[in-house]
């Protein structure tokens, strides 16, 4: 069960569990690459891979009353908030089996039950509505944290600001975490920003703001930990910058001219789950038929997901209007 | 039956919903200690307090978002920005998540905000203050339009609005709010239907919003003309009542629509679509319609007033159809 603990104990169970959930949104991410050049996943398709522990490491700080608000590059959160693989990847082959039913997809995964609040395309788009989530909880005296995740591109977005600056100026208990991987789209964190170190532009909305490596699991975790517990105490929002890489693509339009191969085998050497694993054999903590049994667990996890969402079957066009408004109104 | 004002309309549906149900507040740029730009909500952060009366940043997009998941977290905000030309600031909080999040999810979450602005021109505010923005509203699918042109419907159309499940906009013509009339309070209306605030034989004039008042004061000058003009308020601009446009068109068989939206890509162009779809052989004569010019709202107040639609405008136009 998870607990509300500022500390993160690091014990056999908590590495392979840590460990599970990377591995486990590695390669259903590989999958969805693996499908959508066969043409069953289509539209566009962002990967997580590479920034895994951000996700992982977060959750892990969360309760099940807290709301989470996530970005067109979610697949790896809903995962690990326990949205089943199934649903997910029904909802990426069009599927009323999917979480969304099918009207979503890739980018906007919802699920109502573990109150995930999307999957938003829109950069910077779901930073108000978190803002406005946490607002609810305030004013109605519920001790909840909204976890808003968002690249280091909304930086540039006036709806940042405006987040920002609201969830300070009124005290809500919004955990906005920044995942850092260095590229918006194309375009690299200096060429686009003119104070590149993220977490100082929050820490000038009087918010509380730390960085920390995104690529150590147990860092963002232990990080995480203590946001969300001075979130919990204080009621005011927390800023969380995962400093990170993305291993892939952009999305599966992206040449990846902007960036050299090199660097990306620089970040790939120090990729999350490398090196969760490497310090967790030598330490002790796991052992090889551990991450072996891991692997079959996820491997059949991500047979399901896929045998499930080839069963599923689509919405009737009949429903097509379905849902664009209440159906009865009182 | 009570006189009051337009604004008092606005203010005392607000008060009566906050007084009657804890998860309504109000939020919005000088709501609180200035009392509302228009003054709609003076008095109002006295007797609720400033949590309920919340004065925002200038953040349009920030806190209509956050209206949108306040909405979501189960409270019923009522979200006021000061105008529509400033909606635009807050047009993808509105239009990408408000609008789309209950099919997007698969009727998972639905969005319960009610977000009210000011609209229209003829104050000589020049062309970034005088936008009528409900027609262009009125495209997206998932949203409510609300265009109340009567004192009644100030003061009755927020309380069903705040039932709605769904996402409302709900646009005060400013140049209402001294509008004085006596109605029944509390005043209970539907967000649903059209209503003909004038009955006639000859030709139909079709309008909403700020344009209702020279519409009437038209018909009134063709009456002395001895000429019957129907007059239809639409109230909602999405959805629209089709069935009462078809109606009034199939008594007249002749038909004048008036918009303070510019022509291009207009509601009166819906309307003509719509009319002509299905209700072209009831008609005796081609459709016109009185718009806002093609222009920049422009401040000198006659140019302002050449790009208006105007009630010799209306006059002329409902003459040319009947071929007088
Ligand atoms: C408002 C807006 N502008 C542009 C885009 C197109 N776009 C999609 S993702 C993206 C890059 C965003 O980068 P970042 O926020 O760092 O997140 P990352 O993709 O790296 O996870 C852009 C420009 C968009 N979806 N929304």
């Amino acid at each position: 069960m998870t607990q509300a603990s500022p500390k993160v104990w690091l014990d056999r169970q908590h590495c392979r569990e840590l460990l599970h959930q990377m591995i486990r949104i590695r390669r259903f991410e590989e999958k969805c690459a693996e499908l959508y050049t066969q043409e069953k996943i289509r539209g566009f398709l962002h990967l997580y891979i590479g920034e895994e522990a951000v996700a992982v490491g977060v959750m892990q700080a969360l309760l099940p009353e807290d709301a989470i608000v996530a970005t067109y590059r979610e697949h790896g959160h809903a995962l690990v908030r326990g949205v089943p693989a199934g649903s997910i990847m029904a909802e990426m082959y069009g599927k009323q089996e999917g979480c969304s039913r099918g009207r979503g997809g890739s980018m906007h995964l919802f699920d109502a039950a573990r109150r995930f609040y999307g999957g938003n395309a829109i950069v910077g788009g779901g930073m108000p509505v978190a803002t406005g989530l946490a607002l609810a909880d305030a004013m109605m005296a519920r001790k909840q944290v909204t976890a808003c995740f968002f690249g280091e591109g909304a930086a540039a977005e006036g709806e940042f600001h405006e987040s920002m600056n609201l969830a300070a100026l009124w005290r809500l208990p919004v955990l906005f975490v920044c995942e850092n991987n260095l590229y918006a789209m194309g375009t690299a964190l200096e060429l686009s920003e003119s104070q590149t170190d993220i977490s100082a532009k929050a820490a000038a909305y009087n918010m509380q703001a730390e960085a920390v490596d995104g690529m150590n699991v147990v860092e963002v975790e232990a990080a995480a930990r203590r946001a969300v517990a001075a979130i919990r105490e204080t009621g005011a929002p927390y800023f969380l910058e995962c400093r990170t890489y993305r291993f892939r693509a952009h999305s599966m339009y992206d040449p990846q001219l902007y960036r050299d191969k090199a660097e990306v085998e620089r970040w790939t050497g120090r990729g999350p789950i490398k090196r969760f694993t490497e310090w967790a054999l030598e330490a002790g903590e796991i052992r090889q038929a551990d991450i072996d049994e891991i692997e079959k667990l996820v491997a059949e996890e991500v047979a399901g997901a896929v045998a499930f969402a080839e069963a599923g079957t689509f919405e009737p066009v009949a429903d097509l209007a379905r849902d664009v408004g209440a159906e009865r109104r009182p | 039956m009570t006189v009051m004002s337009y604004r008092d309309a606005v203010r005392g549906a607000i008060r009566e919903a906050m007084q009657s149900d804890p998860r309504v507040f109000l939020m919005g740029e000088d709501v609180g200690h200035y009392g509302g730009c228009y003054a709609v909500s003076k008095g109002l952060l006295e007797e609720f307090g400033p949590e309920r009366i919340r004065d925002t940043p200038l953040s349009e997009s920030g806190f209509t978002g956050a209206g949108i998941g306040a909405a979501m977290g189960g409270l019923r905000p009522i979200v006021e920005i000061m105008t529509c030309n400033f909606s635009l600031l807050a047009l993808d909080q509105i239009m990408n998540n408000a609008a789309t999040i209950r099919h997007m999810s698969g009727g998972q979450f639905n969005v319960p905000v009610v977000i009210r602005m000011a609209t229209g021109g003829g104050r000589q505010l020049g062309a970034q203050h005088s936008h009528s923005l409900e027609g262009w509203y009125a495209h997206i699918p998932g949203i409510r339009v609300l265009a109340p042109g009567t004192v009644a419907d100030a003061g009755g159309m927020l309380a069903p609005a705040l039932d709605d499940p769904d996402p409302v906009l709900i646009f005060e013509n400013a140049l209402l709010y001294n509008d004085t009339a006596d109605v029944d309070w509390p005043a209970s209306v539907d967000i649903d239907h059209a209503a003909v605030r004038r009955e006639g034989t000859d030709i139909s004039l079709i309008t909403y919003g700020g344009s209702l008042g020279k519409t009437l004061a038209a018909a009134d000058q063709l009456a002395a003309e001895g000429i019957s003009a129907e007059v239809l308020d639409l109230r909602v601009l999405r959805p629209l009542d089709e069935d009462a446009i078809l109606a009034t068109v199939a008594r007249t068989r002749r038909c004048v629509i008036v918009d303070e939206g510019w022509q291009s890509g207009s509601i009166s162009a819906e309307i003509m679509a719509r009319i002509i779809e299905k209700g072209f052989w009831y008609l005796d004569a081609p459709l016109a319609r009185v718009c806002s010019k093609e222009v920049p709202i422009p401040y000198a107040h006659h140019l302002e007033e050449a790009a208006l639609p105007s009630i010799t405008g209306i006059v002329e136009a409902c003459r040319a159809v009947l071929g007088r």
